[in-house]
């Protein structure tokens, strides 16, 4: 199947110069720092990560915009973690548009969903997440999308032909639990492993205020459960077959933007359900300046509570967003996501300036409080808090 | 016989128009101009904008535009980011509402996502220019109240002097002071007051062209903030009409692709 989309994405290049009409090349340089404030839990650790990043883009389109090839590898270079030394190819896929669809294939990046905090409905992509702990960053999928676009709505259908495993820390990394994961033998509940065909559906419409998205995913999870391995020094990722519904519904009101995603999963014979509910609301114009301050609730529910396979069961994400509006853009976010049985906090800063034309300061930290050893997902991480500098050249 | 018709309905039309108030006039100035531009049905542009702080020192922004009339209501348009680079590939839907808020939806490339965005918020800057969206959304009569003040001369020009009061109540303006062309109908001068009443803004539109025989089109917009010492110039480096653009062009799905 993985040489078949070869095979079609080396017609659709070919193809491509016979009608050349615009191609060009852009991208961005990353130089990221990352201090850790504690010392490690385990000795082969470091307190300082120097890391480079180079992510590139290709965009070819002919046939008055109908047709176009995308082409984005991204590579990273890390000091300590060779896990984190990675490369990955984020898109290299083939749109053609027709009058009331769009089909896409090849290596492609999807997003589904409306909330900040956590991404349940967003299933089709695998997590990069030594890229980064909040799990936006991701890999590319190969796919075949066809979206069908009528007056009653957008349908998009899947066929995901190959999955890419989860990425982890190394042994010299942080942010990992407490054994490393050794990503070289997994295990799968389907026989066929990474060539199981998976199949996905999303529906959605605005309609007025309202913007809906219903979705169905039939195929291999993302999201790993663990296994001890190799006499208790690792741990091996299984990954389950799962169905799963969602929904993701956003109104918006004026200066409120109403959230909720919800998810009904079936998994490793237990089905539960999880959602992620609350609001934004901004202010604009404060203090008699241009900015705006935004202020983010939502709550993550997972009614599996203490059995749920991620550390936000019953949690409460509080968050302040402040945007500057100015030249440089200059933004921040302050958040915490707080348990409501247990007194583990998460706590972040995100914030970024652009400096003069081509260039981006990004800085980051987070901090964990109050885990105690039965959050078994977050416990790992008690030491782990940390600040991240970045800066990134675009060209 | 005929010249006595004439000369009697010319004196009826004179005396129609001394009847007319000052809120008559100013109102059948803007269904003048709205009718006037009325039938370009889409249009593609290729602009730059050129930020200054009060001490002089520039930011630059290129931005492309397509946009589709809609009659009835605010036109629907797709903005497309390509610099500052670290925002190239964003791209803007908007449904603009006469007195509802607009529709927005944000396209943020790095994360592939599509964001409905609160549009309430008109008086907001657009890419932090000294340009608000409300001021560089799409035109239309029910937006305002006016008032004709005078007749005037702006730059040689013969042009009407009206007052337009802001109809939707986020505003950010309580009034504007527009001086129109009399030949084109169009801008070349309007003054904004904020809130508080007090001038914030004079914005001033320059080297009109007429594109596709009808339509009368600024090449350079220059606005400057009083309060701040701010002033943006918004450089129109082309406009093409009649692109063939449909519904289509305007929606969730061309937003995602939008280049």
């Amino acid at each position: 199947m993985k040489n078949i989309f070869i095979l079609l994405l080396f017609v659709c290049s070919a193809a491509s110069w016979i009608n050349i009409s615009a191609n060009e090349w852009s991208g961005d340089i990353s130089l990221q720092s990352r201090h850790f404030s504690q010392e490690a839990l385990s000795s082969s650790q470091f307190k300082e990560y120097g890391s480079v990043a180079i992510k590139a883009e290709w965009f070819h389109g002919w046939d008055d915009g109908k047709q176009s090839l995308t082409f984005v590898p991204f590579t990273r270079w890390d000091q300590h973690d060779k896990e984190r030394t990675h490369s990955d190819i984020r898109e290299l896929s083939w749109l053609k548009v027709f009058d009331a669809s769009e089909l896409r294939v090849g290596l492609r990046k999807v997003f589904w969903g409306v909330s900040e905090s956590q991404h349940l409905v967003d299933v089709i992509n695998q997590t990069d997440l030594v890229e980064s702990l909040d799990g936006e960053q991701k890999l590319g999928q190969p796919m075949i999308n066809y979206a069908l676009i009528q007056d009653w709505g957008t349908v998009d259908l899947f066929i995901l032909p190959y999955f890419r495993e989860r990425t982890f820390a190394g042994v010299n990394g942080r942010l990992r639990s407490a054994l490393p994961v050794d990503t070289t033998t997994p295990i799968y509940e389907s026989t066929d492993k990474q060539n199981h065909v998976d199949y996905a559906a999303r529906w959605m419409k605005s309609l007025g205020d309202w913007d809906i998205g219903l979705s169905h995913f039939n195929g291999t999870s993302r999201e790993p459960v663990f296994i001890p391995g190799s006499g208790n020094t690792v741990l091996i990722p299984v990954y389950y077959q799962m169905q799963q519904t969602g929904l993701d519904l956003q109104a918006t009101k004026g200066a409120w933007l109403w959230k909720v995603e919800a998810i009904a999963r079936h998994i490793n014979n237990t089905s539960y359900m999880a959602s992620t509910t609350g609001f934004e609301y901004t202010f604009n114009g404060v203090f008699e300046s241009a900015s705006d301050i935004g202020l983010v609730a939502e709550y993550l529910y997972d009614d599996r509570k203490s059995n749920a396979t991620t550390p936000f069961e019953d949690d409460l994400m509080l968050g302040v967003r402040w945007t500057n509006n100015d030249v440089n853009d200059t933004s921040v976010l302050v958040g915490v996501i707080a348990d409501r049985k247990d007194s583990s906090r998460l706590y972040s800063i995100e914030a970024s300036r652009r400096i003069g034309e081509t260039m981006k300061l990004n800085i980051e930290a987070r901090v964990f409080e109050g885990l105690s050893p039965t959050n078994i997902f977050l416990y790992p991480l008690r030491d782990d808090d940390f600040v991240q500098i970045e800066l990134a050249y675009y060209f | 016989m005929k010249e006595i018709i004439l000369l009697s309905s010319l004196l009826a039309f004179t005396g129609v128009a001394l009847a007319e108030t000052a809120e008559e006039k100013g109102l059948a100035i803007a269904v003048e101009a709205d009718k006037r531009d009325q039938g370009w049905i889409d249009q593609a542009t290729t602009s730059k904008m050129i930020l200054r702080n009060s001490q002089g020192a520039e930011s630059t922004r290129e931005i492309r535009g397509k946009a589709l009339e809609v009659q009835g209501d605010g036109d629907k348009s797709l903005t497309i980011f390509d610099t500052p680079r670290d925002v190239k590939g964003t791209a803007f839907l908007s449904f603009t509402h006469t007195l509802e808020a607009d529709e927005q939806w944000l396209y943020l490339p790095a994360l592939k996502r599509v964001k409905r965005i609160s549009s309430s918020n008109k008086s907001g800057p657009f890419m932090g220019s000294e340009f608000s969206y409300e001021d560089i959304s799409s035109q239309e009569v029910a937006k305002y109240k006016y008032k004709f003040i005078k007749d005037d001369k702006f730059d040689g020009r013969d042009v009407f002097v009206i007052e337009r009061t802001p109809q939707y109540e986020k505003s950010g303006y309580t009034k504007q002071i527009a001086w129109i062309d009399k030949e084109m109908y169009q801008p070349l001068k309007i003054e904004f007051y904020d809130r508080k009443k007090s001038l914030l803004k004079t914005l001033t539109q320059h080297e009109y062209k007429k594109y596709a025989n009808q339509f009368w089109r600024p090449g350079r917009l220059e606005m400057i903030n009083h309060q701040t010492g701010k002033s943006t110039t918004l450089l129109w480096k082309s406009y093409k009409f009649k692109n063939g653009f449909s519904e289509g062009d305007f929606d969730r799905n061309s937003l995602k692709r939008a280049r």
